[in-house]
């Protein structure tokens, strides 16, 4: 069994979950019917993500524990995600925001772990890049949608950079796991993976005439279980059920 | 119908290669590319397709139904339009 393995595919697993919950919140409340559905696409397409990923982070762990248990029965400390993940919905301009500045990331991240030599990564990775590439397009065309719209749209837009822009740099964060699995070929560098991340979101940003905040203040500690105050709300949400009737099924 | 309203569009999906494109219904987008990502978020989630057309629906002319006797009407009485009259020989399938 291989503990880093499991570390590192849980933390994947748990951004595609804490995001895709959030996401998921917008059913029924989008500002349209298309909208709507289109949002709750991209939850549904993140919480199977994370289904397959918590598969593969119960196995390698060898405890015992499935991926519902991974799922519903951790406590907020056990949880990786980063920061930006739980950050709450906002108005749509902070959902699209945040799904875009996730989304650009997933995008090159996804295209790397293909060449993973864990062959399961690589499988998942294949499969959910083909999910990631609308996400992007979907969130980045917003994005320029917003920001190059009306004036309200634009300030929205821009309010919601400001905001979220200080939880990007998490996404680039690594420890001794990621190194370990780096020297195997199984992670990717996220050092590889920044400058093609700031490129496209430059580009896209320029298009939607949003300025990029200017600030190395930066938020982090959800990849070593220190998250914001949402998170606990979401979870008690999220894991309501199994706690309730614990061992449900349906 | 208010200003701010998006535009309306016709969405057709082709179910298959080589089928024909089919009118499935019509939604609302700001922009051609936003009604193509909608109608794939709307139309196509139970892989229904594999290409969409969009247009916009004030794009499209439509006959008048209060003509509808003398463009239509004409024709059913043609009974010999219809490739019906020929014998098909034994052993040609599919037809």
């Amino acid at each position: 069994m291989n503990n880093s393995i499991s570390t590192y595919t849980l933390r994947i697993a748990d951004d595609s979950l804490i995001l895709g919950h959030r996401v998921s919140e917008w059913c029924g409340h989008g500002p349209i019917l298309e909208e709507d559905i289109a949002l709750t696409n991209i939850a549904l397409d993140l919480i199977g993500q994370a289904t397959s990923l918590l598969e593969y982070a119960a196995a390698t762990e060898g405890k015992g524990r499935t991926a519902d248990d991974l799922a519903f029965l951790r406590y907020e400390r056990d949880y990786t995600n980063v920061l930006l993940a739980e950050q709450p919905n906002g108005d749509f301009g902070q959902t699209i925001v945040r799904q875009w500045l996730f989304d650009t990331f997933r995008l090159f991240f996804y295209e790397a772990l293909c060449y993973s030599k864990d062959p399961q990564l690589a499988a998942i990775a294949e499969k959910s890049l083909k999910e990631t590439k609308y996400h992007f397009k979907h969130s980045s065309e917003w994005v320029i949608r917003l920001g190059d719209g009306t004036e309200e749209s634009h300030q929205r837009a821009q309010a919601a950079l400001d905001l979220l822009w200080r939880y990007a740099e998490e996404l680039f964060f690594m420890n001794a796991v990621d190194h370990e699995l780096i020297a195997q070929g199984i992670a990717v560098d996220l050092t590889t993976i920044k400058p093609l991340w700031l490129e496209r979101i430059q580009h896209v940003a320029k298009e939607a005439t949003l300025k990029l905040p200017e600030t190395n203040w930066v938020m982090k500690g959800g990849r070593e279980g220190q998250h914001s105050e949402y998170l606990g709300y979401l979870l008690a949400e999220m894991q309501y059920m199994q706690r309730t009737y614990p061992g449900m099924e349906w | 119908m208010s200003q701010k309203e998006w535009p309306l569009w016709e969405v057709f999906i082709r179910s298959k290669q080589g089928l024909n494109h089919k009118h499935v219904g019509s939604l609302r987008a700001a922009d051609a590319e936003m009604a193509i990502e909608n109608a794939r978020d709307v139309y196509t989630r139970r892989s229904e397709g594999v290409s969409i057309w969009v247009v916009e629906s004030n794009r499209i002319f439509a006959s008048d139904p209060t003509e509808a006797d003398a463009l239509f009407e004409p024709a059913h009485s043609k009974v010999y339009r219809h490739p019906t009259f020929y014998d098909v020989p034994d052993g040609i399938s599919h037809m």
